[in-house]
């Protein structure tokens, strides 16, 4: 086998090109501002985590995951875990994830149908697009604690 | 050689790199776009879209490069069917493709397309029609989930059904060969300005000539070669995904075969279709220079 190496080079430098390209635009993006605010603090907080339990009671298969569950403690520790993990001052008070969602046995299926009710619940709210796509960021590194377990 | 060199001449070469026309318009056309990409965007998008469209040989991928990712939108409970239909229109050239795609359990991809390629502007006219049977392994990983990119490994294997053009431009083997490839793609979420990005690279061992259309190894070389894939896309809504691709190829016939590129847009109204639109840049075909035209292509899936 042959290895063309320098035509090879051409295409990873073009890729190299268009990483750095985006590094430097995300570079120029200001990072002071923390995406809880961005979103619009505690109310749009809480409002996204009342539309996602309203998405949930209306869907039959997730909601049989919530059948013994506290509705209102689960409004309480969702708002503090989302305030939390998008840069808010809360505190967040309930369990760890892999404790959560243990003996749940959450299916792969069953978890995209869920983030598919979270930007339900984030497009009633209005958040934008592009915010939407970094809370997703925030929490999308969590499904290895939430997934078949 | 390996790849602590490539790494390291790849960067003492950037900045001559940077003053190469290709690679400048390359970042230039990339800058422009991003840049430009204003709340006006920021729809009423979702996340997904992130199974990706159907390439010109059938995998599951960008419409020239297979990507990691498998056909479908189907997770490690389920099975997904995709067919896809695309058209080429080059300056000289047209090629038609259907192509049918299974994926199972987000595991195991296997694919059939049928490629046709009209020599539109030639006085005895005339097709010729390729079978490809690909099977792709997902390895490693999720494109959204996984800390590394989604990896996964492919084979396609060509027979070509009509030989004449193969043998009359002196491809050492007019009836069949095998490409076998390992993918990289992963999707960052919200990485570019809030939007999601999405790459692919894919590396090719292949004898193909033009895919397999005019056969397989030639004078000029007549064994495999690695060839390397790229593409980028930009997420721009759930619904709308615009991208660049580049495909390396071999020139084992000596006809000056070049590598192809594309620009695209992508509509994916939901997880049944989506509709792609490009802008193909070919290069020289068969001793035909400047290939170049539209490429539309459609995907549903179940």
């Amino acid at each position: 086998m042959k290895f063309r190496g320098h035509k090879v080079f051409a295409s990873l430098q073009a890729c190299l090109l268009i990483f750095l390209s985006l590094l430097l635009i995300t570079g120029c993006v200001s990072r002071q501002v923390s995406l809880y605010e961005q979103i619009g603090g505690e109310q749009k907080v809480v409002q996204i985590a009342d539309y996602f339990i309203d998405e949930i009671q209306y869907d039959r298969q997730i909601l049989s995951y919530f059948m013994d569950s506290d509705i209102d403690r689960f409004r309480e520790k969702l708002s503090e875990h989302i305030c939390v993990h998008i840069g808010g001052p809360c505190t967040y008070t309930g369990d760890d994830m892999v404790k959560v969602h243990t003996g749940m046995n959450i299916t792969e299926a069953d978890f995209n149908r869920v983030v598919e009710l979270l930007i339900n619940a984030m497009n009633r709210a209005e958040v934008p697009h592009r915010l939407q796509n970094q809370v997703l960021a925030r929490f999308a590194p969590m499904r290895g604690e939430m997934i078949y377990r | 050689m390996n790849k602590k060199s490539h790494a390291k001449t790849s960067r003492t070469r950037l900045s001559l790199e940077l003053r190469r026309g290709r690679s400048a318009l390359l970042s230039a056309v990339l800058l422009a776009f991003m840049c430009s990409s204003s709340p006006i965007f920021a729809g009423e998008g979702k996340l997904v879209a992130t199974a990706g469209l159907s390439q010109v040989e059938g995998a599951g991928g960008g419409g020239l490069a297979p990507w990691a990712t498998l056909a479908g939108y189907d997770s490690r409970d389920e099975i997904s069917l995709v067919v896809s239909s695309s058209q080429a229109n080059v300056d000289d050239f047209r090629l038609n493709v259907w192509g049918i795609a299974a994926s199972f359990y987000d595991r195991v991809e296997l694919s059939f397309a049928q490629q046709t390629f009209d020599l539109t502007t030639s006085p005895t006219g005339g097709d010729i029609r390729q079978n490809i049977f690909g099977i792709k392994a997902r390895l490693y990983g999720d494109v959204i989930y996984s800390d590394w990119p989604q990896l996964a490994v492919g084979l396609q294997h060509k027979t070509l059904l009509d030989e004449s053009v193969a043998q009359a431009v002196g491809a050492k083997k007019s009836d069949r060969g095998t490409d076998l490839y390992l993918a990289a793609t992963k999707v960052h979420l919200g990485l570019v300005y809030g939007y999601n990005f999405v790459w692919n690279l894919a590396l090719r061992a292949t004898k193909a000539n033009e895919m397999g259309l005019l056969g397989f190894g030639g004078v000029e070389n007549n064994s495999y070669e690695f060839m390397a894939e790229a593409s980028a896309g930009l997420l721009l809504s759930e619904h709308l995904a615009i991208g660049l691709e580049y495909r390396q190829k071999p020139d084992n016939l000596g006809l000056k075969e070049d590598d192809w590129k594309d620009a695209f847009i992508s509509y994916i109204p939901n997880k049944h279709m989506s509709l792609t639109l490009a802008w193909a840049e070919l290069g020289t075909i068969a001793g035909a220079k400047d290939q170049n035209g539209w490429y539309l292509g459609l995907n549903a899936s179940l």
